[in-house]
């Protein structure tokens, strides 16, 4: 492949160097001043040569740590609570959601049923939701008829919600390319439906499932408006701590960029690992509609 | 379609998903139309709420801080897709050629999309900074005054602007390179056969040819730029003033500040109908080109 490339304008490689400088520059930033101490990141001599300490993850961090770093004076568990009640609500959001997704996705691709194409054309209305629309109905549903405001339970449900219609129509066209023969082929062998599905369909879209699944996760990962209102002191997510610890007037820069690198470590792996995958979830969309 | 399935099959596959967007979607939607009907205030339950009728609405038509604020998303929406599309299509049809080191440049371009806006809102807060920051820093350094990048209302509002640039320019580039490397090749080829230079190409055939995946793209970032929040939030909070101050963040300074939950549903709706008819109107256009092609293979085969 390589050794066919034609040569190219040296003009193209450098406007690749510029846009891929562009892309990482403010993302490289707050590594960077993640690893220094306040007085490197404020002094008025900031160089890119410094000598990179992890204070700030020991502080961000302190409860989760089997010692006692000596700069911490009292140790804030906040943003360590912050961190495990994010794991845990993207998680368990992630894995309901694919599960009740992928088997929603697969009732509309395969039968034919009454309401079909009322569930179909739903799905894909109330995609376009935001979340600031959510905010009053949520807040006073949750609160005042489910009473499970302020519980990590009612944040992943909404969760789950705002994520089904995604992924019911991203599986969808996963679903349709699984050829029928298989499934008639297990049905005959005497397996049920449910049976087919799992054992047959399932992995047969594991790209699919997992363009979703990191899709899925990174809104409960990322997300801030709703588990704003939602969350009370025990069930914060690491984004609404984050702009908590903004709002104040002296902002400890170093304590904020290492816990926004953390914040960033996940989606920077998925995006690593699967920059395929996403982008055909992306596209999948707008160019072949 | 599956033969011989028990009547009920489809429906238990469907039902936990269905129940799920029923009670936390849908309900909620209905429960937001009825609340914007309402004077509604936090510490009340909604039954408690008083019945006002259109009041919601005919204050909002009066209210100049709601008209400011669906001005600036307007005007944000507007100026950042249009920079947006000319960025990201340009830097594709320039770079829609076989380089070495295109892979990374769109892993690397995804990555500002699928960090939290709440980081993309911190880094650029920090950039932004009068003193410490990176921008006032570089100013500073060749001699020019600082920028009081967020601090007056034209310039806050410019750099959200540059922000949501930087954060989804690699959206369009990504789905225009798509759109441009399954265009038919034939076509191309016939055009350079017969003479066509770089420009003529680019105007009258690979333009024309990605117009229906442009037109969605266009859509589908018009209807994220009116959801955005999380990145205006961290850098502006909506000021100086109400320089920056986007729907979306006043249906929330309203619901949690001014605690006037019947007022900030009215406000949702109006968003939600905003939203509505550009989803519409995307789907109808892709339904359309949809039957346009089936009638175009049609007419091939005949």
């Amino acid at each position: 492949m390589a050794t066919q490339t034609p040569r190219q304008n040296p003009a193209f490689y450098a406007l690749l160097v510029v846009l891929i400088f562009m892309a990482l520059g403010p993302i490289v930033l707050m590594i960077a001043n993640s690893f220094k101490l306040n007085v490197q990141i404020t002094s008025p001599t900031a160089s890119l040569l410094f000598t990179p300490t992890i204070q700030n993850y020991e502080t961000a961090l302190c409860h989760w740590l089997p010692y006692e770093p000596e700069h911490v004076r009292r140790c804030d568990r906040t943003f360590g609570r912050a961190l495990g009640n994010s794991l845990i609500i993207s998680l368990i959001s992630t894995a309901i959601t694919l599960v009740l997704g992928c088997m929603a996705a697969y009732a509309l691709v395969r039968f034919r049923f009454m309401g079909r194409g009322v569930t179909s054309l739903t799905t894909l209305m109330v995609r376009m939701v935001p979340p600031a629309v959510l905010l009053v109905p949520v807040f006073g549903i949750w609160t005042f008829q489910f009473g499970i405001d302020g519980t990590r339970a009612g944040i992943i449900l909404i969760y789950v919600a705002m994520n089904l219609p995604f992924v019911i129509w991203i599986l969808q066209s996963f679903i349709v390319q699984v050829p029928i023969q298989l499934e008639e082929a297990a049905r005959m062998d005497g397996a049920g439906p449910f049976r087919t599905f799992f054992l047959v369909v399932l992995p047969l879209i594991k790209p699919g499932l997992a363009a979703a699944a990191i899709f899925t996760f990174r809104v409960g990962w990322n997300e801030f408006l709703l588990a704003n209102a939602l969350a009370d002191r025990g069930s914060r997510t690491v984004p609404v701590t984050i702009v908590n610890s903004l709002t104040e007037y002296d902002i400890d820069w170093g304590v904020i960029m290492a816990t926004g690198t953390l914040l960033a470590v996940p989606p920077i792996l998925f995006t690593l690992v699967a920059s395929r995958q996403i982008i055909t979830g992306m596209t999948a969309g707008a160019v072949k509609g | 379609m599956l033969a011989n399935a028990n009547r009920m099959t489809p429906y238990l596959f469907l039902a936990p998903a269905a129940l799920i967007m029923i009670v936390a979607l849908l309900y909620p939607i209905g429960y937001m139309i009825y609340a914007s009907f309402l004077d509604w205030n936090p510490s009340q339950r909604i039954g408690e709420a008083d019945w006002i009728g259109l009041r919601n609405y005919t204050e909002l038509l009066g209210d100049a801080a709601f008209r400011e604020s669906f001005w600036v998303t307007l005007k944000f929406a507007s100026i950042v897709v249009s920079i947006e599309m000319v960025l990201g299509v340009g830097l594709a049809l320039l770079l829609d050629r076989e380089l070495r080191g295109m892979t990374l440049l769109r892993t690397v371009f995804i990555l500002p999309m699928m960090i939290a806006p709440i980081v993309v809102g911190l880094v650029w807060r920090y950039m932004y900074h009068p003193t410490v920051g990176t921008f006032n820093r570089f100013l500073d350094s060749i001699g020019l005054p600082s920028a009081p990048w967020l601090s007056d209302g034209d310039w806050a509002f410019a750099s959200i602007v540059i922000a949501d640039i930087w954060q989804w320019t690699p959206f369009i580039f990504i789905l225009s390179l798509a759109a441009l490397q399954s265009l038919p090749r034939s076509a191309m080829e016939a055009a350079r056969i017969d003479g066509a230079t770089g420009w003529q190409l680019i105007w009258h055939i690979k333009l024309p040819l990605m117009l229906p995946v442009l037109i969605v793209t266009a859509l589908l970032r018009i209807i994220d730029a009116f959801k955005v929040l999380e990145v205006i939030l961290v850098l502006t909070n909506g000021g100086p003033g109400l320089s920056t101050e986007i729907l979306a963040l006043r249906i929330s300074r309203t619901a949690s500040e001014f605690r006037e939950l019947g007022y900030a549903a009215a406000m949702s709706n109006l968003l939600l109908i905003l939203l509505l008819v550009l989803t519409i109107a995307m789907f109808a256009y892709t339904k359309l080109q949809e039957v346009r092609a089936a009638r175009l293979r049609q007419a091939a085969e005949d």
